[in-house]
């Protein structure tokens, strides 16, 4: 354990590492560099309370019978009889499915949107416009989300909302964006768009930036411009960034909260209510947390295998 | 489509032509692109300085004459603002928190190799994928067990849940740009494996770390569902006091914009300050 990395590179004298390293101050017992240890243990506990013991904690309580509204029933074990429960709830399937249909909205519109834009800005001739256009783009995607949740309730207000009053002087009369199931889908969607297009074109940008400039041009000179252009020399380049736009969206939305919560709290009825809306629902309106503590352990698997995806794409030093 | 590289040598009147007319259609492409991402903010900003019969009015005002009554209001209240300085207090413990834990924990995970490695790396970007709905169940009833809900350091607490991973994979990329040669200097002169962090190689990760701070900062500032589950009044942050606007009959439009105006300033201040890392933090430094 914490041997220093290249110490079996016979090019290094292993006598001068261990003259200079921490040993000679007396902490490297048993090949153990102690001062790393003290470096590094901190923020292991630290992660071992705050972020392993609360997950072990759910699975128990999802084991249990737990009712905070009803406390003399105690917490007894009930088995798998939470989790046989959530299989059979169909508005945790309907949660999910929203889920999915949010991310069918969204997703395909923001990766399209985001590399026209980002084709576009890397094209743009004034430097310093391209500039100023990239600091832009990172102001909807720092913004706080509850703020932005508020500004849709704004913009999107049926009676003086700025967006119906666009579309009346186009002559489409006022539509109930938040009254409505299905218009209220399009309204976080389109919110959403707002705010994580600028994401996307960001992350396309740093793609275009690898092209070596003698492969652009050869390309220029092959395929021309246009569509032909973009597939042989520019999508390659921008395959990776996609890759993790696709795997980062979709654990966003899982955990897509506070920007839903304030623009629709899950409504009209539940036609808004994606699946963390719907578990903090449970949990803590209904305050059946064995329940929602076996649907949130669902959900952990989720993102644990979206997890392993990435990191196997992305980082070679892990090996998963 | 692009007009400049048809021929290699066009007539210099032409080419001049040509370059004007790309600028402008490029400039006017900009101007709706910077329209459509600012237009939401800056309705917001404009809202909370209108007065309710302007903030009604259709066809909506776009001139009119500025009034401070909403910020004057929510001063008044006290709610709002004890919110903002919760969400200060929240947000420099965690900073404070994150760096101290993930700082020297990212210096070893870019010097050394050891058991257990992979693992530790797994799990803190594995961190950025849990949806905090899972961590947050468990943790309510930990947090009412020990009967610290509503305090400052709870959220201080869950939010190493993604503050520290934030620091950890930002400041190993920083510390790995460092030379090892240094560490080893820093060792022939007789510096302990503590002195080469502290007095060599921190000073050096200087720009890492503070970039690091600064996306703690905003995610922390920004957070709604664990302090929404976990405090009640006294640690109330401001987030939670702005979605609380939605609650009851009668939006008080005016107070919440003006509410979400104040909410949001030091965000945008901070994010153009570290624009170039923002997509490095969110995508854990999968993409440059």
């Amino acid at each position: 354990m914490f041997s220093k990395r290249g110490i079996n590179r016979p090019d290094i004298d292993r006598r001068r590492i261990h003259r200079s390293g921490a040993g000679r101050l007396g902490i490297n017992w048993y090949g153990i560099n102690w001062a790393a240890v003290t470096l590094i243990a901190p923020a292991v506990v630290a992660l071992l309370i705050i972020g392993i013991y609360p997950l072990i904690f759910a699975v128990d309580v999802s084991l249990r019978q737990y009712q905070l509204t009803k406390p003399y029933l105690g917490t007894p074990y009930v088995g798998l009889q939470n989790y046989i429960a959530v299989l059979q709830d169909t508005l945790f399937w309907q949660s999910l499915a929203r889920t999915a249909i949010f991310f069918v909205l969204t997703v395909p519109v923001q990766v399209a949107l985001g590399i026209l834009i980002a084709l576009f800005i890397d094209r743009v001739r004034f430097k310093p416009l391209a500039g100023l256009l990239r600091v832009i783009l990172v102001l909807p995607i720092a913004i706080t989300p509850t703020v932005v949740g508020l500004i849709g309730r704004l913009l999107f207000n049926r009676d003086f909302g700025f967006v119906n009053f666009m579309l009346g002087s186009i002559g489409i009369e006022p539509i109930s964006w938040l009254g409505e199931p299905m218009p209220a889908m399009i309204t976080i969607a389109l919110v959403d768009i707002w705010q994580w297009t600028p994401f996307v074109v960001l992350v396309m940008l740093s793609g275009l930036a690898l092209i070596p400039p003698e492969v652009f041009e050869s390309g220029q000179l092959d395929a021309g411009h246009g569509w032909h252009f973009f597939r042989s020399v520019q999508l390659p380049y921008l395959l990776p960034g996609l890759t993790a736009i696709l795997i980062l969206r979709t654990a966003d939305i899982l955990k897509l909260f506070d920007m839903v919560f304030v623009l629709t709290r899950g409504g009209p009825g539940v036609s808004t209510e994606l699946i963390s809306l719907y578990i903090q629902r449970v949990g803590f309106r209904v305050f059946d947390m064995g329940i929602a503590s076996a649907q949130a352990i669902f959900l952990l698997v989720l993102c644990i295998l979206l997890s392993r995806g990435y990191i196997r794409l992305f980082y070679r030093e892990v090996q998963v | 489509m692009n007009p400049t590289a048809v021929s290699p040598h066009p007539h210099p009147l032409l080419r001049r032509r040509r370059h004007t007319g790309t600028y402008l259609w490029q400039a006017a492409v900009a101007l709706v692109l910077i329209i459509v991402v600012l237009f939401p903010i800056y309705w917001m900003g404009t809202t909370a300085l209108k007065t309710l019969t302007e903030t009604f009015a259709t066809p909506p005002v776009i001139f009119f004459r500025p009034t401070a009554e909403h910020f004057e209001a929510i001063f008044a209240e006290g709610a709002v603002l004890r919110s903002l300085r919760n969400s200060i207090i929240v947000a420099v413990l965690t900073t404070g928190l994150a760096l101290l834990l993930g700082a020297p924990a990212a210096y070893v995970l870019a010097r050394f190799d050891f058991r257990g490695k992979s693992n530790l790396w797994f799990w803190v970007i594995s961190n950025r994928f849990i949806s905090p709905i899972v961590v947050a169940l468990p943790f309510y009833l930990i947090a009412r067990n020990l009967q610290i809900l509503d305090t400052h350091i709870v959220l201080g607490l869950i939010y190493l849940t993604f503050s520290v991973p934030i620091v950890v994979w930002l400041c190993v990329d920083q510390f790995r740009a460092i030379p090892r040669d240094v560490d080893e200097a820093a060792r022939v002169d007789g510096a302990n494996l503590w002195q080469t962090f502290l007095l060599v190689n921190l000073p050096l990760a200087m720009p890492g770390i503070i970039v690091s701070a600064i996306l703690v900062f905003i995610a922390s500032w920004n957070e709604l569902l664990f302090a929404l589950i976990l405090t009640r009044n006294e640690a109330r942050t401001a987030p939670v006091e702005a979605a609380n606007f939605m609650t009851g009959f009668g939006i008080r439009w005016g107070p919440m914009m003006a509410t979400g105006t104040l909410i949001v300033l030091p965000v945008l201040i901070f994010a153009l300050l570290v624009s170039r890392n923002l997509v490095r933090g969110l995508t854990m430094g999968a993409v440059k």
